[in-house]
């Protein structure tokens, strides 16, 4: 099986960014950075992706679109906050429609700190999480293979037993 | 063959009988005996005519007392439309319906023509014949569910159910007539009858919009009976003699081309689409059975009778031209109508279209293409009219947009409009062979103009029918759940469409070989084989890949295990997929719509330059036709 | 026998040459932006990636229609490299496009039946084309035949220049190429997410990036018609002519921008018009 690392997609969320950290992710993707020498892109689509790049923190309009939007993602998955408002909430972490950090609504994996988050970066924990991800590709075939096994496992049982 | 006047006679019997069967429980059961009887009289009658060697018959060489009764007809009529027309104040078909009668009768007592047989049994009649009796016997069931529906649904129009079953058994013995008759002058009355009845059965609902769409119907139709009695005319004034297959032997342009005028405008060709579409108000059996499986067919019956004589002259390429501009114009027009029952309009006057263009090319292959593609359009269209119509039932609209998942909320039906709509486009279905052959024979005889409209028409055609297939399709969870109110009637009748429409694409090697070759040989007087051994080993493979890769790949996926997740609407999905938060925060309805093109594609932009094109090159080619003669 | 071989090439090798070119041609774009680009072999590792996702979906038919959509797509693949009738072939692609335009639909969501609709479209722009360049073998060679044309005396090209024009025009759209990748394209971010496959994951969506793999090969195999006569050495010119044209489908694919659907429809069906119409014409009135 080959790894999900060869080829990570990204989608790209704005959870109530400045759009400061959005545009040095549209950075990475520039023929300077070239993000795609990695196998990366940029996709629009939850079905397709397979890293949650999140800017900005959570507020009470984006936390039920953040949470769907995860759940739409198939396995294995990784969530990358970038950008100190994304880590922590940030300088708006004391506002009354701030939840706070990505962290606070669903599982985050890397964080990448910085206001705004440099490429040079964003694309380091990007590989970061590709580590993350192959880790959670290795646990998600190992619980798939118990699972085969379990079955397998109980059908001898009983031909153990037909056998005796 | 002693069946021929119970095949007419029979029906006209029912039909007299149901104006007085008030009692609908018993009416009911009449129309299933009618049909029934009608169905078997034609079973003996082809069994007879195949045991007696399934030759070409010529009946009736003199009868002085059906030409007498017929000609008392012809002045009923007249009269019948003369007093409608009085009365409400029309006044083009009275000139119409006076002037060809007084012409017909002026012919006929006037001239003395050659004596001959009157009617005539060949394959193409017996065709004609198992459409007529099967398709019109279950669209007569299904009629019996249906106006129920349809009166349990406009409640504020007159209930006249027996006149409407007493002019659909009228109609059969009409068709039957039609199709049997070899000399003109009969064929003249029954095709007189059968533009009467769609009038009359148009005009059901009796509001303005029908009123005003029947007579459109009529005058049109009247027209065309004009050009059929001047056919008459000039056959019984120069050629002395006024047998159908004496215009062909003949070769004369100008008879031939006053009778492909009839046939154009019964079979709803341009410029003369228009009855067609206005056709739509009558009740759906009507349309089901008049404006698409029969009468219609009626039109390119008599053009597909008098093919061999198109070939190579300048009437052919008159035909020919308006049968391909038909096709691609009512194919464009058909894109931007979003009313179930519009869209079937326009697609019958499209495949129309691309029959009659195959009969004015007047060569083997063309013709066993428009025979092909007849007997496939009748059955899938008779089936999606009917589904549409037991749809409109249940759903108190015929929009196709409120079809919109209707595989979830009316599975049965979905189904049945689905086999319809893969049977008008998609291979392996019939109509997409004859489509094939009709193409590879346009380029045969070298026609140019036609390759290029079939190739455009079939796009356009693809295009209409996918949406509509993508809509039914939708597995969408429903707003509100639908009472499925179609009768049992109506699915005894949409199952055997459904059934005959399968079972023809399984044999159509047999359909081909056993039907279609000897009307062609009938015509032509040899035929080729038109789909090769090689086409019908492809053919297989069609079948295979349409049918049977769907379901075995619904065992492969169901074994897969999936999660089900919501449906991607930028994460303010409102949680089952119909619902999404709007910009105020509020849930709202999601709504999706088919894509309808009305600016491009719209009959308002199309429909005047269509007809205007279509009438000049039909006024060009009567100019050049009768100053030719002259 | 040599079609049998054939056959099992194509089934064995089209996926694999596909994603190769797959990969070429996402090196050759990058390589035109100043970038480096992925791996050649990147598409493989994508496929293999989507397999090993976990399977969601958003409803039970999208993977049963787009199997299908597959299968039937390499039946019409298989018909073009047996030697069967290439209009055949044509009308059984079109019936596997259905297969994946009721994929998309049968969601029912915003963005992928968008994709549906435009995928209609774009078929009804190339659609008269491609029944015009069959019209057109069957004019120079007499058949309609796969067999039959690449046993000619003559390539095709000769006779059908202005056909191979418009099928190159076309051919655009069948390769989800800018200006023409109004369904779903293979760039990142369109107004339209992802279009058609908007709501396709791993599997099912590796399984309809196989079979565009198998689409490719075919048109390829369409273009090769056009060469490909009875010499030996005709074959490698349709070769490197196939070289040429998946270089300039990439080039136009760079320099362009996606057009509004307008523009695709009349511009199709204008060049079919101009180049396929004329080139019938000449053929009709000279053969």
């Amino acid at each position: 099986m080959s790894k999900v690392s060869k080829s990570p997609w990204l989608l790209h969320y704005d959870a109530s960014s400045c759009n400061g950290c959005d545009i040095e992710v549209l950075d990475c993707l520039t023929p300077k950075y070239d993000i795609e020498r990695f196998g990366i892109i940029n996709t629009g689509d939850p079905f397709q992706a397979d890293i949650l790049l999140i800017t900005g923190g959570v507020n009470s309009q984006t936390e039920s679109v953040v949470k769907q939007i995860y759940s739409q993602m198939p396995e294995p998955k990784v969530v990358v906050a970038v950008g100190i408002c994304a880590c922590t909430g940030g300088v708006f972490k004391e506002c009354y429609n701030i939840k706070g950090g990505i962290d606070t609504v669903i599982p985050v994996d890397v964080y990448v700190p910085g206001c705004a988050a440099r490429p040079e970066s964003i694309i380091d924990g990007v590989v970061q999480a590709l580590k993350v991800l192959d880790e959670k590709q290795t646990a998600l075939e190992a619980k798939k293979a118990a699972e085969k096994s379990g079955h397998p496992g109980t059908a001898g049982g009983d031909g153990h037993g037909i056998s005796e | 063959m002693t069946m021929i006047p119970f095949l007419i006679g029979i029906p006209v019997l029912f039909a007299l009988i149901f104006p007085f069967m008030r009692e609908s429980r018993s009416r009911g059961i009449m129309v299933y005996t009618g049909a029934g009887i009608v169905m078997l009289t034609t079973v003996i009658f082809i069994v007879q005519w195949l045991a007696g060697g399934a030759e070409t018959l010529m009946l009736y060489p003199s009868t002085e007392l059906v030409d007498h009764l017929m000609a008392a007809g012809d002045i009923i009529l007249m009269c019948l439309i003369v007093y409608l027309s009085i009365k409400y104040r029309r006044i083009l078909p009275i000139l119409l319906s006076v002037g060809q009668t007084v012409l017909m009768l002026y012919t006929e007592f006037s001239t003395e023509v050659a004596e001959g047989p009157h009617m005539s049994v060949d394959w193409l009649t017996i065709l004609m014949c198992i459409i007529i009796a099967f398709i019109g016997g279950f669209i007569c069931i299904y009629t019996v569910g249906y106006m129920k529906g349809y009166h349990a649904h406009h409640t504020d129009v007159q209930d006249r159910q027996p006149f409407f079953f007493s002019m659909l058994f009228l109609f059969l013995a009409a068709m039957f007539g039609l199709v049997f008759s070899q000399n003109l002058i009969w064929m003249y009355f029954f095709w007189e009858i059968t533009s009467v009845i769609s009038f009359l059965m148009i005009g059901y609902t009796r509001t303005d919009e029908a009123v005003n769409n029947s007579f459109c119907a009529l005058w049109m139709n009247l027209l065309g009976g004009l050009g059929f009695a001047a056919g008459i005319t000039w056959m019984a004034f120069m050629e002395g003699t006024v047998q159908l297959l004496d215009v062909i032997s003949a070769g004369a342009e100008v008879p031939l081309i006053c009778l492909a005028l009839a046939g154009l405008t019964k079979s709803a060709q341009l410029p003369f689409s228009t009855w067609l579409v206005g056709a739509m108000v009558a009740p759906t059996p009507s349309s089901a059975l008049l404006h698409s499986a029969t009468m219609v067919k009626a039109g390119v019956y008599l053009l597909i009778r008098l093919s061999p004589a198109f070939y190579g002259n300048m009437t052919g390429i008159i035909v020919s031209s308006i049968g391909g501009l038909t096709f691609i114009m009512a194919s464009m027009m058909a894109i931007a109508q979003n009313d179930g029952k519009k869209v079937l309009a326009f697609s019958t006057i499209s495949n129309l279209g691309l029959i009659v263009g195959c009969a004015g090319i007047g060569v083997e292959e063309t013709v066993w293409a428009a025979v092909f593609l007849m007997i496939f359009h009748s059955v899938s269209k008779s089936m999606l009219f009917q589904s549409v119509g037991a749809t409109e039932n249940c759903l108190g609209s015929r929009d196709i947009e409120d079809m919109h998942g209707l595989i979830i909320r009316i599975p049965k039906l979905a189904y049945i409009m689905g086999i319809g709509i893969a049977g008008m486009y998609l291979a392996p279905f019939g109509m997409l062979i004859s489509k094939w052959v009709a193409l590879k024979a346009f380029v045969d005889s070298g026609n140019f103009v036609l390759v290029l409209f079939i190739a455009y028409g079939s796009a356009t055609t693809m295009f209409y029918w996918t949406k509509w297939l993508a809509k039914l399709l939708c597995y969408h969870i429903p707003r509100d759940t639908v009472k499925d109110v179609t009768h049992r009637d109506e699915y005894v009748s949409m199952s055997f469409h459904a059934a005959v429409m399968l079972l023809l694409c399984l044999f159509l090697p047999f359909v081909a070989i056993k039907v279609v070759n000897p009307i062609v040989r009938e015509l032509f007087g040899n035929s080729t084989d038109v789909l090769s051994m090689s086409v019908l080993a492809t053919m297989a493979i069609m079948l295979v890949s349409i049918f049977i890769v769907p379901v075995v790949m619904f065992f492969i996926s169901r074994r897969s295990h999936r999660e089900l997740v919501p449906i991607y609407m930028n994460g303010i999905n409102e949680g089952d997929n119909r619902y999404f938060t709007n910009s105020f925060g509020d849930k709202e309805h999601l709504y999706l719509s088919n894509w309808y093109l009305r600016f491009e594609f719209g009959r308002r932009h199309l429909r005047i330059p269509a007809i205007i094109l279509a009438a000049a090159v039909l006024v060009l080619g009567f100019c050049l036709v009768i100053g030719g003669a002259l | 026998m040599e079609k049998v071989l054939f056959v099992l090439a194509y089934l064995i090798f089209a996926p694999l040459l596909g994603g190769l070119l797959d990969g070429v041609e996402r090196i050759i774009s990058a390589r035109m932006q100043r970038r480096k680009g992925p791996h050649l072999l990147q598409p493989f590792y994508d496929i293999g990636k989507l397999f090993s996702k976990e399977m969601i979906a958003v409803n039970n038919v999208q993977l049963l229609l787009n199997l299908s959509y597959l299968v039937i797509l390499v039946i019409a693949g298989c018909m073009l490299f047996a030697g069967a009738d290439l209009l055949m072939v044509l009308f059984i692609l079109s019936t596997a496009d259905m297969f994946l335009i009721m994929a998309a639909s049968s969601d029912s969501s915003p963005y992928a039946n968008m994709g549906a609709s435009r995928e209609m479209l774009q078929m009804m722009a190339y659609e008269p084309l491609t029944l015009l360049v069959a019209v057109g073998f069957y004019l120079t060679t007499g058949s309609f035949h796969v067999s039959d044309i690449i046993r000619a005396d003559v390539s095709a090209v000769i006779w059908m220049p202005g056909l191979l024009v418009g099928f190159m025009f076309t051919a655009a759209i069948k390769f989800r190429k800018s200006p023409f990748d109004l369904s779903t394209s293979h760039h990142a971010h369109q107004e339209m997410v992802k279009g058609i496959t908007t709501e396709m994951s791993g599997t099912t969506l590796a399984i309809m990036n196989i079979a565009e793999y198998y689409e490719m090969i075919l048109l390829f195999g369409i273009f090769c018609l056009f060469f490909i006569n009875s010499t030996w050495w005709s074959w490698i010119v349709a070769v490197l002519a196939c070289a040429l044209i998946f270089f300039m489908e990439t080039l136009w694919d760079n320099v362009s921008a996606r057009v509004k659907w307008k523009t695709l429809l009349y511009s199709c069906w204008v060049v079919t018009l101009v180049a396929g119409g004329v080139n019938i014409l000449i053929l009709m009135l000279d053969k």
